[in-house]
């Protein structure tokens, strides 16, 4: 950042000179930095600039961005959202993406102190602990977390901010299946699976696709549903799953485009997300009028994802105003669409598609983020003796 | 004039160095040494005593060498067909054979596990599907790309009398092969052989894809520690291994080319002979099942919808519109990728031409470090590489880690090794008598290298160009771990992002997609050497 101060000599003005030239240098052969980093252009982000760069930095003038939203690859928004806070604040937002969660947190603790940006999103229950251990982030208390349920609100500190959530659940290919109020009776076909004990009946025998916890996020999601289900007894239940033939992918590409029927595979039952329901009535082609797979919401695991505002950011105002945003209205009920999971703002409408195609689970598993990190390591240890050697 | 050697000379050295040490040796020596902090000199000393690590470190090895030798045993007889025959769509052959390369593994994964399926060998006793074959099966189908177009390139430029002369003689085909072109042919052979292996023995997607979730190599637990469990040390005592084998392989390899590089005079016959029917055909058969077969399934499925039958092109409509799950639509994605393949080209070309003249006509001390050096980021993991840029790379003068341009830099860093490999072998190989019978008439050095050299070598340099085009049309695993503005999204991640949510759709979109890269590819490989042929030096010298 280029930031002009007073210097008495003519050798100290002369030695800001050369470094203001070579860091132009820098930044020019660097691309983004001149044009991201100093707003040049004024269109809203007017007043507050003008007076902040011409003496030493006001501290207690109206924020000043622009401020980074560092985000994971599955991060997107309608076009607009974004402008609308640009809009409302005249702070400019600067979005960065970071690989996958895992990736993005691995490298804000890599870079913590001298953070890449001021606001991070994503980073979920899974890996929450790790990110506050390694203290990430700045503690920030948005108003608009009055709108937002307890159960997502996992710090009571407020490090982190609940911004959405989604349930990792077991899906079912519907026309493979009779209907599960029938039982297995009526028309002679194996009912859909309703909960995770059926998975290991061998009725269900060689239907089953997961993902290996190691390599995948939902596929740590579903053993810890199964923890979470059976406390001590999950080893038991997953070698029980072992003995009836499920087969585990890599990750969930693998896992629903090659094994699972809707890819072509031919496994009918597979680890996915509750919101994949009507993800395959949007993107099916030829068009449908209801989804071709169901959610056994007995199986859910819910991943809630945060915003936190990163130690180190010298926005912090305006980080603060971007993390209220992301509980808006406006901001939330962009989500479901575009990045497939549900507002944490109780009051954000849903998109239809989402109130008719949508089964959430009434009580999801759940297990807490420091019990995850304290144990994660041994449960996949144990997992992979159990189900892969 | 001689200081203006000195200064050029200078430049050569120093724009490599340079290239490598900012954006290579200085941030993957920082995160080393990060890791080793943490524990990670701990964790080194016990990974020799550990089951896991030894069965993980020999699976990386013994697939990595049998990756590569199944690679140059498929690709030999189709680079003497490219270098030694003339026939139809000669050039379309060598430009197509790069196509495997930009294809994102879990395209090719899910190609090959539908390919397998259709053959018959998912199940029962000639199964493929998660076994060390299906590994084995596509690093071939990824790696003969680079054995037919650097040894082709390379056997082109032999003395073809040298052969007639033997065969005159009394020597049978295969005697001809073995005692004559052999050991001509050998530093070509051995260059491209080093490149295969480093790729194979970092092998990543195809890995975690096709050998199923009990194998794994060397690069996919330094993934897995440094990414998912964040075990830092573990993962830097993982990569230091990774790295000093790669660092020993490419010694010995180095030293083979060296020591059996055979001078010969660089000849180009106007016309070679044309190929026989059979020959033909029972080349283009190998390579049709070994690259066509992949290919063609994916090509199948860009076409059709999952569950209804007959063909439709509305998936390859799709490109233009940008779905909800991406921030520009496939086709803005290809155009990115477009820009930084041609940046990363541009820079390889110029590190890796520059550091190649040093390799040949260096100081002994700095051509090996050169030749050594500048191979290590083809055998780094793309985790070391990618944290490595975010914590040294974060200061100015040298604050990239949010550039834009860092992506194509790491691009070009896999790049180079690829040049390097087509220009070293193509420069010792040109005759001394020629350089000495110009310097001879007058010609001073400068002059001998641009109207000698550089007319020899630039048919290398375009292939290389080629190859650091599609690398970089392909690259997938370091592009992932630099910071990005998301408008910036390249097409392998895109094609990444499609596979991501559920829906007939987005598959369709995302194997569109690949087949547009693939013709993308064919066709910017074809341009870039047909570009290069046209320095080429004809006739007899």
């Amino acid at each position: 950042m280029l930031r002009f101060r007073s210097v008495s000599s003519s050798v100290g003005l002369a030695a800001v000179l050369l470094t203001g030239v070579l860091l132009v240098g820098a930044s020019a052969c660097g691309g983004d930095a001149a044009t991201t980093a100093v707003p040049l252009s004024s269109g809203g982000s007017g007043t507050a600039e003008a007076s902040s760069t011409a003496e030493a930095p006001a501290t207690t003038a109206a924020p000043t961005g622009p401020v980074t939203l560092i985000t994971h690859d599955s991060f997107w928004v309608s076009e607009g959202t974004l402008a609308a806070f640009t809009e409302a604040t005249g702070i400019e937002v600067v979005h960065q993406t970071a690989g996958d969660t895992g990736q993005m947190v691995s490298s804000a603790i890599l870079t913590a102190g001298d953070p890449l940006g001021d606001v991070m999103f994503g980073v979920d229950n899974t890996f929450l602990q790790r990110a506050l251990d390694a203290d990430l982030f700045e503690a920030y208390e948005s108003p608009a977390l009055s709108g937002v349920p307890d159960e997502l609100q996992l710090d009571p500190s407020h490090r982190v901010t609940p911004i959405d959530f989604g349930d990792v659940c077991v899906n079912y290919w519907i026309d493979r299946f009779g209907d599960p109020s029938d039982g297995n009776a009526s028309d002679g076909r194996l009912a859909a699976p309703t909960s995770l004990d059926d998975l290991t009946d061998p009725a269900y025998a060689d239907l089953l696709v997961v993902q290996n916890p190691e390599t995948s996020s939902p596929g740590l999601a579903f053993l810890l549903a199964t923890i979470a289900e059976y406390g001590d007894g999950w080893e038991d239940y997953w070698a029980a799953l072992r003995d009836n033939g499920v087969v585990v992918t890599a990750g969930w590409e693998d896992a629903y485009y090659g094994e699972f029927v809707s890819g072509g595979g031919d496994r009918p039952i597979v680890v996915s997300y509750a919101s994949s329901p009507p993800a395959e009535v949007i993107y099916a082609d030829p068009p449908v009028d209801t989804p071709p797979t169901g959610v056994v919401t007995d199986t859910c695991f819910r991943q809630i994802e945060f915003a936190g505002i990163l130690a180190g950011t010298e926005h912090r105002g305006a980080a603060e105003l971007l993390v209220d945003f992301l509980l808006s209205p406006t901001f939330q009920e962009d989500i479901p669409l575009n990045m497939f999971v549900f507002p944490a703002l109780a009051a954000a409408e849903l998109p239809q598609t989402f109130v008719d195609f949508v089964e959430l689970a009434d009580d999801p598993h759940v297990l807490d983020p420091a019990d995850i990190e304290a144990h994660r390591n041994d449960w996949t240890e144990r997992w992979t003796e159990i189900v892969l050697r | 004039m001689i200081r203006l050697r000195a200064a050029l000379a200078a430049v050569a050295v120093l724009v490599p160095a340079a290239f490598l040490g900012v954006f290579f040796l200085y941030p993957v020596g920082s995160i080393l040494v990060r890791g080793l902090g943490a524990d990670g000199l701990d964790r080194l000393i016990e990974l020799p005593g550990r089951a896991s690590f030894r069965s993980v470190a020999w699976f990386t090895l013994w697939q990595a060498v049998v990756s590569t030798v199944l690679t140059v045993v498929v690709a030999l007889p189709g680079a003497h067909l490219l270098a030694r025959r003339r026939f139809r769509g000669r050039s379309l052959l060598r430009a197509a054979a790069t196509v495997p390369f930009v294809l994102p593994t879990v395209v090719v994964g899910g190609a090959f596990l539908a390919l397998f399926e259709r053959l018959g060998l998912a199940d029962g006793p000639l199964r493929l599907t998660r076994t060390a074959w299906a590994i084995l099966a596509a690093h071939v189908f990824f790696n003969v790309a680079v054995v037919l177009r650097t040894v082709g390139t390379f056997w082109e430029g032999l003395d073809p009398r040298a052969v007639e002369q033997a065969r005159v003689l009394g020597a049978s085909p295969a005697q001809a092969f073995r005692w004559v072109t052999w050991p001509r042919l050998w530093p070509a052979v051995a260059a491209a052989s080093s490149i295969v292996f480093l790729f194979c023995f970092t092998s990543f997607g195809v890995v975690l894809v096709l050998g199923g979730p009990t194998r794994a190599t060397l690069e996919t637990e330094v993934w897995r520690h440094a990414v998912f469990r964040g075990d830092l040390a573990s993962a830097t005592a993982l990569a230091l291994v990774q790295l000093a084998a790669v660092v020993a392989m490419v010694v010995v390899t180095n030293r083979l080319q060296r020591r059996r590089a055979v001078t010969q005079r660089v000849v180009r016959r106007a016309l070679p002979p044309r190929a026989s029917g059979r020959l033909l055909a029972g080349n283009l058969a190998l390579l049709g099942v070994v690259l066509g077969l992949p290919i063609a399934v994916l090509v199948e499925r860009s076409l059709t919808r999952a569950n209804v039958g007959g063909f439709t092109l509305d998936h390859y409509g799709a490109l233009a519109d940008r779905v909800n799950l991406l921030p520009v639509s496939a086709l803005g994605a290809l155009r990115n990728s477009l820009v930084f393949a041609v940046v990363a080209a541009g820079l390889a070309v110029l590190v890796g031409g520059l550091a190649s003249v040093v390799v040949v006509h260096g100081r002994r001390a700095v051509a090996r470090a050169f030749d050594l050096g500048m191979m290590l980021p083809l055998g780094a993991s793309a985790v070391t590489v990618g944290f490595g840029m975010l914590i040294a790379l974060s200061e100015p003068p040298l604050d990239f880690r949010s550039s834009r341009w860092l992506v194509p830099v790491a691009h070009a860093l896999i790049g180079v090794p690829f040049v390097m490999r087509v220009v070293v072998p193509t420069l010792r190989g040109i005759d001394v008598r020629l350089r000495e019978a110009a310097a001879t008439l007058g010609a001073t050095p400068a002059r001998v290298r641009r109207e000698i050299d550089l007319p020899i070598a630039a048919r290398a340099l375009a292939v290389g160009a080629g190859f650091s085009f599609a690398v970089s049309l392909g690259e997938f695993g370091a592009t992932s771990f630099l910071p990005r503005h998301p408008d910036r999204l390249t097409a392998p991640l895109a094609l990444f992002r499609l596979l991501s949510q559920p829906g007939d759709a987005l598959r369709g979109q995302a194997m569109a997609l690949a087949v547009v890269l693939m013709l993308v590819t064919a066709l910017s490989v074809l341009a870039i050497e047909g570009w290069g042929r046209r320095g080429t030096v004809r006739g007899d010298l």
